[in-house]
């Protein structure tokens, strides 16, 4: 007791201000680890957007294909990313009183055709087949580069269907369907090849549920707009046009995805409030168990827009010029092309100033030049 | 009465013919002919590729100098020595590092290389000593006192397949202490277990994927690279860059270095009016604009669309930008995270490409016309390039201690070893990648039994696992170069047979509708012949009692 000194005043003060640093530094190291463990590995994003009803009074599966398109190009996926496939052309369709455009909201407010939409797969060509093509990748060598879904493993892909479906199936231009264990093998497929990080899968039909009951691969996560025995319904029909516009599920989730842009932090708990019962009649319902990662912490724009990582490129490689004499090999000679110009079209006056009998067999000589 | 019972007899011979012919020719035609062609597959084969047992065999020489021994231990030489280390990274997969040393005295001819003034001439000096081989490496021991390498420096990496370390000039014994030095120097220069598991990710899973494992792009046949110039302001800015000389000079050879990895083609274009998505930030202290590095993921989505890399070939496309920043926002540099200035004013995107910016000093406004005439200094701009295109293909730089001096490796942009470090990741990954398709192949032509297979998958498949299994036995005997153009051939086979068209199944009957389909074919024939079978057999029974009642 008579050796114990008072500690100094400071001291107290001191291990505050330690521990307050320390621990500063220490959330700090968490919160970048914990970025880093919850942000998803993609690098690349896709997006399969399949509209599988064709006539007239279809009119709204289009719509609705369309305005997923442009909410996904508005978030930053280019056109090269996107596989678009409309089974029926509404805008140019004859019964159209308003051609190249195609509403999805009444009075015309909103144009979702727009002036630069890249239709991948067009009416006759969105087929079961073509669509099992795209997302396996088996597709015959001569397919351009623009239909073909060139994912990668660190690619995300979100995929959305709509269209007339029922309890196990989605019928594919009223002349077809695809079961959902056949969607199911054709995205264990893409597994196997690792051809997507993460899958989002979307789908507008009546009974979609039913749709994503068979998914056993991994990173999957579904959302449907109705359960098994339920109807989707339509959203309102606009009585200049003649036909229902949007489909209720997609109309509010337009809505919701109008508020996001490129740098927005929302996350999918929110698209999974989107379209309560109230509003959309049917129960939207989602699936998240093969999904490794807590829907609170995915992003929307990593699956509907396209943020790219980077990094500072912090070295450089030594160049030294004075040695490229010496090092480079000789460029291959060019073949010397001679300039070409355009043969006569009509040669006029060959043709005047030819007299009776030799019009004829100088005017066919003189074409094919 | 006679009549009536031939009549029945007949009958009877009529529909038991009928039944035979229904049997006998009716049933082995309708499976006959309802069969898919399926032509064999070596399924013993896969189920072997099934679980790898890599071993990866680096041939190393360790070369004394005259004095780095002490007599008794000279006596030694020559011997060789073998070292192995396993690692079991899942029950399927396994890596064995195997190190083939021998140890040999240095002749007259590396004597006199190693007498040289620099340790860069005799680098050069003891290139044409050393055996060529892809994957093999060569250290050479100088004495502690020796004085070709600088002071403080204890190893030298050439930028070839050789190294120069100092010996320790202890008296123990010299090759035990050298050991754990030549060891490291190994490992950087050929591969270490991380990695091998970084390439084998896809087949042992890893919890935290660095950014190291999502950069580089993943093996493929061939690469596109596209040099892309934006110039936003063509009213001020007259830019003339000599791309094609600079890609002569400075890219082509170090494709030229990679070209037995894959192909490579390359092409470049201007474009007018194109702008960055994000409008920079104008900074008072050091009057220049500003871009964040917060801001920087939004730059390339704009640019993206006009980059016209959709119009390309079906390889993977590496865009490499080259931004002259508008009149009005010049200067222009980019900021990293702490606010500090880069210095090459340039960002990469993993698996895309990389943007550098180019700054252009203005002279007053009236001393120069507009536009004003720029001709872009490619060496700068190269340097840059390079090396994000080193990044992007995995090619990083490898951590070492204080006392290596690394060589640069000039122009070529390449050291032997580095790619030797590139062919050593990039086979494993390939046999991997051979051995998950191939296994995934099998089980899906196993599981769905409508699928044809037609002759030529079948070849491609033989053809993938003979070459996977040449690759193994290459890389165990030491043969990097002949292991790595194996593994590339089965993984074109393999992926030529997984993606060939044909293989699409369209044909997934649930047994209702099978029964839905054959039912009305066959009951209407069937059940005549059933019912008249059944009635002969009991007329058949009858008969048979009857005689025995009698008696």
């Amino acid at each position: 007791m008579a050796g114990a000194r008072p500690a100094p005043r400071w001291l107290p003060a001191a291990a505050a201000l330690l521990w307050a640093c320390c621990g500063s530094a220490a959330t700090d190291g968490i919160q970048d680890q914990a970025e880093q463990f919850f942000r998803s590995g993609h690098t690349n994003n896709w997006a399969v957007l399949v509209c599988t009803s064709r006539f007239w009074f279809n009119y709204r599966h289009v719509a609705n294909t369309l305005s997923v398109y442009r909410s996904v190009k508005r978030l930053g996926i280019p056109d090269s990313h996107i596989v678009l496939m409309l089974a029926d052309d509404m805008a140019c369709n004859p019964r159209n009183p308003k051609p190249a455009t195609v509403f999805s909201h009444k009075n015309m407010e909103l144009n979702v055709y727009g002036d630069d939409v890249e239709v991948d797969y067009r009416s006759y060509e969105v087929t079961v087949e073509n669509f099992l093509r795209v997302l396996t990748g088996r597709i015959p060598p001569s397919t351009p580069r623009s239909k073909r879904l060139l994912s990668d493993d660190r690619s995300n892909i979100l995929i959305y269907m709509t269209g007339h479906g029922g309890n196990g199936f989605l019928k594919f231009q009223d002349s077809e369907e695809i079961t959902n264990v056949e969607l199911a093998d054709a995205f264990e497929q893409m597994w196997q090849k690792r051809r997507y990080n993460e899958l989002l899968f979307i789908i507008d039909t009546c009974q979609g549920a039913s749709m994503y009951e068979r998914f056993y691969s991994p990173n999957i996560m579904a959302l449907a707009s109705s359960q098994v025995g339920e109807d989707s319904l339509s959203h309102q029909p606009d009585l200049g046009i003649g036909v229902h516009l949007m489909d209720r599920y997609t109309f509010y989730v337009l809505e919701f995805l109008e508020e996001i842009h490129p740098a927005s932090q929302t996350n999918m708990n929110d698209l999974f409030q989107v379209c309560p019962r109230s509003l959309c009649v049917s129960t939207p319902g989602h699936r998240t168990d093969l999904f490794h990662r807590d829907p609170q912490n995915v992003l929307i724009t990593d699956f509907f827009g396209s943020v790219r990582k980077v990094e500072i490129t912090t070295q450089t490689v030594a160049l030294d010029p004075n040695l490229v004499g010496l090092e480079t090999r000789v460029p291959n000679d060019e073949m010397a092309t001679e300039p070409l110009k355009y043969a006569e079209q009509l040669p006029v006056a060959q043709i005047i100033h030819q007299v009776e009998g030799a019009v004829a067999a100088n005017w066919l000589t003189a074409c094919t030049e | 009465m006679a009549a009536d019972a031939a009549e029945k007899a007949r009958g009877k011979r009529a529909a038991l013919s009928f039944a035979a012919v229904a049997l006998v020719l009716g049933l082995p035609l309708w499976w006959k002919t309802t069969e898919t062609y399926r032509a064999s597959l070596p399924y013993t084969g896969i189920s072997a590729l099934g679980s790898l047992r890599f071993q990866l065999t680096v041939p190393v020489a360790v070369v004394f100098a005259k004095g780095a021994l002490p007599g008794a231990q000279w006596r030694r030489l020559p011997f060789a020595d073998t070292q192995e280390e396993e690692s079991l990274l899942n029950p399927k997969t396994s890596v064995t590092a195997r190190y083939e040393t021998t140890y040999r005295g240095a002749t007259a001819t590396e004597q006199a290389a190693l007498a040289m003034a620099t340790v860069q001439e005799a680098d050069a000096a003891l290139l044409p000593l050393q055996e060529d081989l892809v994957g093999a490496l060569t250290v050479y021991v100088i004495p502690e006192t020796s004085l070709l390498l600088p002071q403080g420096v204890g190893v030298y990496v050439g930028k070839h397949r050789s190294a120069v370390m100092r010996g320790t000039q202890g008296p123990g014994d010299v090759l035990a202490a050298i050991s754990a030095r030549v060891q490291q120097i190994v490992q950087a220069m050929s591969f270490t277990t991380d990695s091998i598991t970084t390439a084998l990710s896809d087949r042992v899973p890893m919890d935290q994927l660095g950014t190291d494992t999502r950069r580089p792009f993943k093996s493929s046949l061939g690469y596109e690279i596209t040099f892309s110039l934006l110039n936003p302001d063509p009213k001020s800015h007259d830019v003339h860059w000599d791309i094609e000389a600079a890609v002569n000079s400075y890219v082509q050879p170090f494709l030229d270095k990679l070209g037995s990895v894959a192909n490579f083609s390359v092409d470049s274009q201007i474009l007018y009016y194109a702008v960055l998505g994000v409008s920079p930030r104008f900074d008072k202290a050091s009057s220049s604009f500003i871009l964040s590095a917060l801001s920087l993921p939004h730059v390339i989505n704009p640019v993206e669309a006009r980059l016209g890399s959709s119009a390309t070939s079906l390889y993977p496309v590496l865009n490499f930008l080259l931004y002259v920043p508008e009149r009005v926002h010049s200067p222009l540099y980019i900021q990293d995270k702490d606010g500090a200035a880069v210095g090459t004013n340039a960002f990469h995107s993993p698996r895309w490409g990389g943007i550098m910016v180019y700054n252009i000093d203005h002279p007053a406004p009236d001393k120069a016309p507009l536009p004003l005439r720029v001709d872009v200094d490619m060496v700068r701009v190269m340097e840059v390039f390079l090396a994000q295109l080193r990044l992007l293909f995995g090619i990083s730089q490898v951590p070492l201690p204080e006392e290596f001096l690394l060589e640069s490796p000039g122009n070529k942009g390449l050291s032997d070893w580095e790619l030797d470090r590139l062919l050593w990741t990039r086979t494993v990954e390939n046999i991997a990648t051979v051995s998950t398709t191939l296994t995934s192949l099998a089980q899906l032509l196993d599981k769905i039994g409508n699928i044809v297979i037609k002759d030529d998958v079948a070849s491609e498949v033989y053809h993938a696992v003979a070459s996977a299994q040449t690759a193994m036995l290459e890389l165990a005997s030491g043969h990097l170069g002949s292991a790595f153009q194996a593994s590339k051939e089965a993984v074109t086979s393999s992926e030529r047979a997984f993606f060939d068209p044909s293989l699409l199944h369209l044909l997934y009957f649930p047994d209702d509708q099978k029964f839905a389909i054959y039912i009305p074919l066959f009951l209407p024939m069937a059940v005549p012949i059933l019912l008249s079978l059944v009635k002969i057999l009991r007329e058949a029974k009858q008969s048979k009692k009857e005689p025995m009642k009698t008696d």
